[in-house]
């Protein structure tokens, strides 16, 4: 059951790089990762690859197969044809560092810059009683590998590097969602979401959703509802009224 | 230290699959919608068959309506088609919906064509600032479409009836205008706002386990939000078409009895 | 030379669980606190854990306690484990995981709202907080959003290659030899980066990947045992490696690939090519009182566990394996060489797929397999070592000042066999005793710091650059395959003491390979010099195990000897140290195992 692939794969750095070649055999079973590792042990031992769970859980092996963004240890072989040419490339919404291996720092300080969980205090014996209804919905985006697909895809930084700046990325719009859907958080994100965290550059084409691994449905599930949460504080004068006479929305 | 740099990477993508045909696709059919709706409504015409009323024209609410199917509140000039005045609900809740959104940014505004396919266009901001912030009144849209679907009920229940006014009938006009409202009201209640107000604003379902039923229900018509988008565009066209036809005389009504 | 000097209270090496839980403490309690890792924030190997932490909250079942725990526990590592490290692993784990709900975590609720509770291998009750099969994402997860609220420093894609020791002051006669920092690289850049600091915490966790077929990744390399060891720590129980019962054996590029035991504890069983729930016919007296002997009582056990015994299919995971590789050697394997795990015939589809989400869909891309319809193959893969830093129980303070472990990387704790859940719980209890103990001791040394030898950076520097230097030698992807081959080989499930002694001959020729293996390119992130430095580290970590195991005449736990299948009395109160001599070879020591309190070795007899 093994054939002889064509690989294309980006090699290069910072200061430029290009396409390169190589046919390397592929076995049954196999995964895009397992034939960047047999370039890497058999023709090029420098190749720059990150990878850590090779299971889908850790998020580390992202890259752009076919010009898709997509795990490569969770892209199975079989769903190419034995003589389709394989092109793998880095994320491009990234500073690359070398070959595969991008600069995804663009992501650690926006995961920073977000206002702390800050819980109401425990009950009298000591825990937190919550209901599995209640934490079900944030539990979906706590599944996030943190993969940077969804970072990568979206069109808004992928194809706008200025708007890094006041933009914070899908993955960080579901984060401020899941904050806000915390049964037992009391902070207030909605300002901040729309104000410092660019919700409104977001125009919804859920491209983050299509390509997210875990399948979570960050545009509707998330971002969606972070925007009509939004819209309750700052554009819906009914409930805005309806906060001010002291009828404060039930949450 | 020097500005970091990406991959250096000409081509606009890589993607070998054919990722054009969606918004392809998408822009046809929009197209072929608007152009055939526009025509209509400024028709003026045919879009009175007793007992049947277009649902472009639908509440009728001048009086220079043909039939009478609602209550007429004023007199406009008489180039003015009756449904110019109620058809922006109808067209703005469809503008400012998340599906439909999503629909037009990427396939008329290529912004983004398709996923890690890059867009033309030189800046963007999104929906963060006028126009376009102005998505953010949706929910109202919805209001007025709620109301609206209400009306089509009312308007698909006057099809009972048959040319003489006399009710207990039903033609293949009367399902057709049911099927449509129950389409666009599916359309409705499927609505992100719509999920968000029965209950997606909570944070405690379980203090509301009413909400929380309403909200599970809506959930999952909203999973299928797009379906019912596409399905009661269709509808509401055909609906129109049928009666046009009957008015044109073309055809006449199927009576069922 | 080129390096980037930075100067901390603790330094912490090892982002997952244990390094995270470590670094909140050591900051909470007022220490300039710093972790080190070899991946980017959230990837180690923690998140990749799946069924749960174990902890004796009693929120299902009120009769749990922390001495149930600790009996299990003891239990489940035959008796071996340090009894202190036990007892406060057992007492503490509640509180380690009700914290992090304080910190953002949303574990699975019972219908009281309180954390729920899941079966595993070994534990009496249903002990294991989860979320569904994704509980080390949880946990990672929750740490590194609570570092990187308290703005702790973090290096990511730095490795550790030196700890740097000497005169380290002790708060007024300045004269202990101690540890004084670390010396690393950004394996990014290449560049050189040294950390001062009195307190080095070990957090960085196996050493699974010298072996062929195994669960973990390619961080697993044994750094902090090697590092340990090299600074003038010693290392216990490195004979006991565990090899996981339930590892995907198809198709061969996922081989080793970790299937749940959650599997089993939400009602998979194993079944041979004919059919059989082979498991009945493997239990050990050891464990026959506790265990049912019959399907029908297996069964009735999920839903009554009160009056029922537990399946077989539970027993401690060194049982399990032992059991699988016996009947695959049998002939009764399936066609893979694994034998059968079956859930989809005993739980309804929609079940699983709530209860296994990360399974079904492991299987479903990896092996195209829908294991709510069919079931999986499974076989045995290396998944943890039990060996590790020996350190005091209560502060995690290994035998040189200044050097503290916790996690996977310290020993003691789970004795020679450990218990599904208690790693995560271990990360977590430890962890923070650790990075208190090592606050402290920064603390007392406030203004005697020793300083890092200039002499010695320079040489961490030469050694690391040296593969550089050599040409023509060998790739060391092909020396590490060696390594992996025979480890597996002859360092496996079952041993004996010839092909221990040739596993050692072998180590002994890769050593001299390492020595002389030169590496392509230039030193920006390029993997073939990463692991050219990592391998010295795996092979000192594997001539502990295996010298180690050639020592220890007896089976037991993670380790099993076919020229000596039985238990032995002697040996049972005996633990092995290995030690680096000045030589740089390991020596060996038998050390009496520490003596447990009557009022704990009452909990045994009842
Ligand atoms: C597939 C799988 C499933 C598991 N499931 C469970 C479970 O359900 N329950 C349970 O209790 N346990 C489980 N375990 C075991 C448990 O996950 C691990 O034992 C535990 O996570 C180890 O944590 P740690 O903090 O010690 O180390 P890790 O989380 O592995 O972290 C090690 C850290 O050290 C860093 N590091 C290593 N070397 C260096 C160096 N030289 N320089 C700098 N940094 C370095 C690494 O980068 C990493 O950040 C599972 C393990 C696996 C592999
Ligand atoms: S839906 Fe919004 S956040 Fe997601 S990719 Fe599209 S623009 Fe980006
Ligand atoms: S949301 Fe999905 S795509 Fe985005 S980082 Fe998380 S796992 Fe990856
Ligand atoms: S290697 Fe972990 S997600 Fe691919
Ligand atoms: S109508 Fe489409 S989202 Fe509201």
């Amino acid at each position: 059951m093994t054939y002889d692939a064509t690989f294309r794969v980006w090699r290069g750095d910072a200061a430029g790089g290009d396409l390169q070649t190589f046919t390397v055999a592929v076995n049954e079973g196999e995964v895009v990762l397992d034939v960047i590792h047999r370039l890497q042990a058999t023709q090029a031992g420098d190749l720059a690859v990150r990878w850590n769970c090779k299971a889908g859980k850790c998020g580390s092996c992202s890259a752009e197969v076919n010009g898709r963004p997509r795990l490569m240890c969770m892209t199975r072989m079989s769903t190419f044809a034995e003589t389709e040419t394989v092109t793998v490339t880095p994320l491009r919404t990234f500073p690359v560092i070398r070959d595969l291996v991008t600069d995804v720092s663009y992501n650690y300080e926006k995961a920073a810059q977000i206002p702390a969980f800050a819980p109401r205090p425990r009950e009298a014996d000591g825990s937190h009683r919550m209901q599995q209804v209640d934490v079900e919905r944030s539990q979906e985006f706590r599944k996030c590998i943190e993969c940077w697909l969804c970072q990568d895809t979206c069109h808004v930084i992928r194809d706008h590097e200025e708007n890094k700046r006041s933009f914070a990325g899908p993955r960080f719009l579901i984060r401020l969602a899941e904050l806000d859907m915390h049964p037992l958080d009391e902070r207030d994100r909605r300002d901040a979401a729309q104000d410092e965290f660019g919700l409104g550059y977001c125009n919804i084409t859920k491209c983050c959703s299509e390509v997210c691994p875990e399948g979570i449905h960050l545009t509707d599930n998330g971002i969606i509802p972070l925007k009509e949460r939004v819209v309750d504080r700052r554009f819906d004068p009914l409930t805005w009224l309806g906060s001010k006479i002291g009828r404060r929305p039930s949450r | 230290m020097p500005a970091p740099r990406r991959a250096a990477i000409a081509e606009r993508t890589l993607r070998t699959d054919r990722w054009w045909v969606q918004p392809l696709v998408t822009v046809v059919v929009l197209v072929l919608f608007i152009a055939y709706s526009t025509f209509r409504a400024f028709q003026n015409a045919y879009y009175y068959a007793e007992p049947y009323i277009s649902p472009f024209y639908s509440p009728c609410i001048t009086t220079r309506c043909e039939g009478d199917s609602f209550p007429e509140f004023f007199t406009g000039p008489v180039w003015i088609s009756p449904a110019i005045y109620i058809l922006v609900l109808p067209l703005g809740i469809r503008l400012t919906c998340y599906y439909y959104r999503k629909a037009y940014y990427r396939s008329f505004w290529l912004s983004p064509p398709a996923c890690a396919v890059a867009e033309p266009h030189r800046r963007y901001t999104g929906e963060t600032r006028f126009p376009l912030i102005g998505q953010n009144v949706h929910r109202y849209f919805l209001y007025a479409a709620l109301l609206f679907n209400l009306i089509l009920f009312y308007e698909a229940f006057r099809g009972f009836r048959d040319e003489t006014g006399e009710w207990g009938h039903m033609g293949l006009g009367t399902l057709i205008l049911l099927v449509n409202a129950v389409m666009l009201f599916l359309y409705s209640v499927s609505c992100h706002s719509c999920r968000h107000i029965v209950g997606g604003r909570l944070n405690n379902f379980s203090r509301h386990p009413l909400r929380y039923r309403a909200w599970g229900l809506v959930s999952k018509l909203n999973a299928r939000h797009m379906q019912y988008a596409w399905v009661s565009l269709l509808t509401v066209a055909l609906a129109d078409f049928y009666v046009f036809l009957l008015a044109t005389g073309t055809i006449t009504d199927l009576r069922f009895f | 030379m080129e390096l980037e000097r930075h100067e901390y209270d603790v330094v912490v090496v090892g982002a997952g669980g244990a390094g995270l839980r470590a670094a909140i403490e050591a900051h909470e309690a007022g220490a300039r606190t710093a972790v080190v890792c070899k991946s980017l924030l959230g990837k180690a190997h923690t998140v990749m854990a799946e069924g749960g932490i174990a902890a004796a909250m009693a929120n299902l079942y009120p009769e749990d306690n922390w001495r149930v725990h600790f009996r299990d526990t003891m239990r489940g590592g035959k008796m071996l484990n340090h009894w202190r490290m036990a007892q406060l692993h057992a007492q503490e784990a509640p509180d380690r995981v009700r914290e992090l709900e304080d910190w953002g975590a949303l574990f699975d609720r019972t219908p009281d709202g309180l954390i729920s509770q899941r079966d595993f291998g070994g534990h009496r009750y249903a002990r294991l907080a989860h979320v569904g099969d994704r509980t080390g994402l949880e946990l990672i997860r929750t740490l590194q959003q609570r570092t990187v609220a308290l703005g702790i420093d973090v290096y990511m894609e730095c490795t550790v290659t030196r700890l740097l020791t000497g005169p380290a002051g002790d708060g007024g006669a300045g004269e202990e030899h101690g540890v004084t920092g670390a010396f690393g690289y950004w394996r990014e850049s290449g560049r050189f980066v040294a950390w001062q600091a009195p307190s080095v915490v070990l957090a960085t966790g196996g050493i699974g990947k010298s072996y062929k077929v195994t669960s973990n990744s390619w961080e697993y390399t044994g750094d902090g045992h090697s590092l340990a060891l090299q600074a003038g720590a010693t290392l216990v129980n490195m004979e006991f490696v565990q090899f996981h019962p339930t590892g995907m054996v198809w198709p061969p590029s996922v081989r080793g690939i970790l299937v749940t035991e959650s599997v089993r504890g939400d009602g998979g069983v194993l079944k041979n090519s004919a059919g059989n729930r082979f498991m009945f016919d493997y239990i050990p007296d050891f464990f026959r009182k506790e265990t049912a002997e019959t399907e029908e009582e297996a069964d009735r056990w999920y839903e009554d566990k009160k009056n029922n015994r537990r399946p077989p299919e539970l027993l401690p995971r060194d049982e399990v394996a032992r059991a699988i590789n016996s009947e695959v050697k049998a002939g009764r394997g399936t066609p893979h060489g694994g034998v059968f795990l079956d859930i989809a015939s005993r739980r309804p589809a929609e079940y699983i797929r709530k209860r296994l989400p990360s399974m079904y869909h492991q299987f479903k891309e990896l092996a195209e397999v829908d294991i709510t319809a069919e079931a999986m193959e499974v076989g045995p893969t290396c998944h943890y070592v039990m060996g590790g830093v020996e350190v005091e129980p209560d502060t995690e303070a290994a035998r040189v000042p200044g050097l503290f472990a916790a996690g996977e990387v310290a020993g003691g704790m789970h004795g020679s066999n450990r218990l599904g859940g208690n790693s995560l719980s271990d990360l977590l209890v430890f962890g923070r005793r650790a990075g208190l103990a090592a606050a402290e001791h920064a603390a007392e040394r406030e203004h005697t710091r020793g300083v890092l030898a200039e002499d010695a950076l320079a040489d961490a520097a030469r050694a690391a650059l040296a593969p550089f230097e050599r040409e023509g030698g060998e790739n060391p992807y092909t020396v590490q395959h060696d390594l992996q081959q025979t480890m597996h080989d002859l360092v496996g499930i079952i041993r004996t003491a010839p092909e221990m002694e040739q596993a050692l001959e072998r180590i002994a020729a890769l050593k001299e390979r390492v020595a002389a293996l030169s590496v392509e390119g230039h030193r920006q992130y390029n993997p073939g010099w990463h692991l050219a430095l990592d391998l010295p580290h795996m092979l000192l970590v594997s001539e502990c195990i295996a010298r180690a195991a050639l020592a220890r005449e007896e089976s037991r736990g993670g380790h099993t000897r076919d020229d000596f299948p039985a238990t032995d009395e002697e040996w049972a109160r005996t633990n092995l140290v290995c030690a680096l001599a000045p030589d740089g070879d390991v020596a060996l020591t038998r050390q009496p195992l520490p003596q447990m309190p009557p009022e704990l070795t009452e909990i045994f007899e009842s």
